[in-house]
């Protein structure tokens, strides 16, 4: 039954990330490419999407992998399912407010996730990074260059808080250009 | 129907249309729409909300939509401005992901998709570097760091078992500080 195995994936996806947006993507990786529901570099297209349409990232990939994978149906089960553990847990806190701002154990367990999401991140740097640079295998050829060129260049823009469409729509360009201009 | 749960859903689907990139994103609009222009709740309870929404879990936007919808209206504020946020966002995506597949095969697109990667891997490496920069560096945060990178890279541990473990890990050491300082007065 594909529209539960949706709704089961995406819940544990939205009730196990914290930090929302990029902290998002190790999980989302883990179970999207273990279902086979996306490859890596549909995966990372997508993320250059979601930066380029409204709406926060965690919504837009449940609702594409939701849509690709179940149609209509399925897209509105995975944004449900992602959505629904925050709800619940927001109405929780609204009603405990006070004594979850005091919390030790809540204050506690922050203190452990925050630098897990920066590790795990760091790890699927690196991952997607091996589909991204070598796809081929480890070789340095011109299409290595090319990529490794436009990272270069956009690290550069991105650490000087350049928007992330303008970054995006340039790499476009520059892909276009080499892609044609090479042959590749 | 209530006006003001039209009104709650309606702000939150303007704030949903015009962030891209979600998260802190959307919280200077959640201020400007929210505070500025309603007076629903004040500055400070923007705070709070940021510090709930990033300390539970799921998408800040989301959060934050949610808790400001239930301290207006109750639970059916809540669904509302849950419902506002993520609406027009889930509607874009249903045609963009019919565009995708139609334009997918072309080659232009291809190469365009090609660049585009390699773009993206540079907004991951900031978006690593301003994660670990808000990051408070002590041994205990690196140690975490360090187990979480391991146990996804060279081990390939299930992302989920990490975070819980983490989790525990992180209690256990607050309350052992706290124990520490009680002692030493």
């Amino acid at each position: 039954m594909i529209y539960l195995e949706l709704f089961w994936t995406f819940f544990k996806i939205g009730l196990f990330t914290f930090g929302g947006g990029y902290a998002m993507l190790p999980l989302i990786r883990e179970e999207v490419t273990a279902h086979e529901w996306m490859s890596t570099s549909d995966l990372i297209n997508f993320i250059a999407v979601s930066e380029s349409t409204p709406g926060p990232f965690a919504v837009n990939i449940s609702t594409y992998v939701g849509m690709t994978v179940g149609g209509l149906g399925g897209a509105a089960c995975a944004t449900f399912a992602v959505v629904l553990p925050s709800f619940l847990v927001i109405l929780l806190v609204a009603v405990f407010y006070d004594r979850f701002r005091r919390s030790r154990l809540m204050e506690g367990a922050m203190t452990g996730l925050r630098p897990t999401v920066v590790g795990l991140i760091a790890a699927a740097f690196l991952s997607i990074g091996k589909d991204v640079f070598f796809s081929n295998g480890f070789l340095v050829d011109a299409s290595f260059l090319v990529s490794a060129g436009i990272f270069a260049v956009m690290a550069v823009l991105a650490f000087r808080k350049k928007h992330p469409i303008l970054l995006i729509l340039l790499s476009a360009g520059i892909g276009v250009a080499a892609g044609y201009g090479l042959g590749l | 129907m209530d006006f003001k749960l039209i009104d709650l859903f309606m702000t939150f689907a303007k704030i949903g249309v015009f962030t891209f990139g979600g998260g802190y994103a959307m919280i200077p609009l959640i201020q400007r729409e929210v505070v500025e222009a309603r007076h629903w709740i004040s500055d400070d309870d923007i705070l709070d909300v940021v510090a709930i929404a990033e300390s539970t879990p799921g998408p800040i936007a989301v959060n934050a939509a949610t808790f400001i919808g239930h301290k207006i209206a109750g639970v059916k504020g809540a669904i509302c401005a849950t419902l506002g946020v993520v609406l027009p966002s889930f509607f874009i995506i249903v045609a963009v992901s019919c565009v995708l597949a139609a334009f997918q095969e072309v080659r232009a697109v291809r190469y365009a998709f090609w660049g585009i990667r390699a773009g993206v891997m540079a907004l991951i490496l900031k978006a690593l570097w301003s994660m670990f920069s808000q990051c408070k560096k002590n041994w205990f945060a690196y140690c975490v760091m360090a187990f979480a990178f391991n146990m996804v890279a060279a081990f390939h541990v299930n992302v989920i078992l990490i975070i819980a473990v983490c989790a525990i890990c992180g209690i256990l050491y607050r309350q052992v500080r706290a124990c520490i300082e009680k002692r030493r007065g």
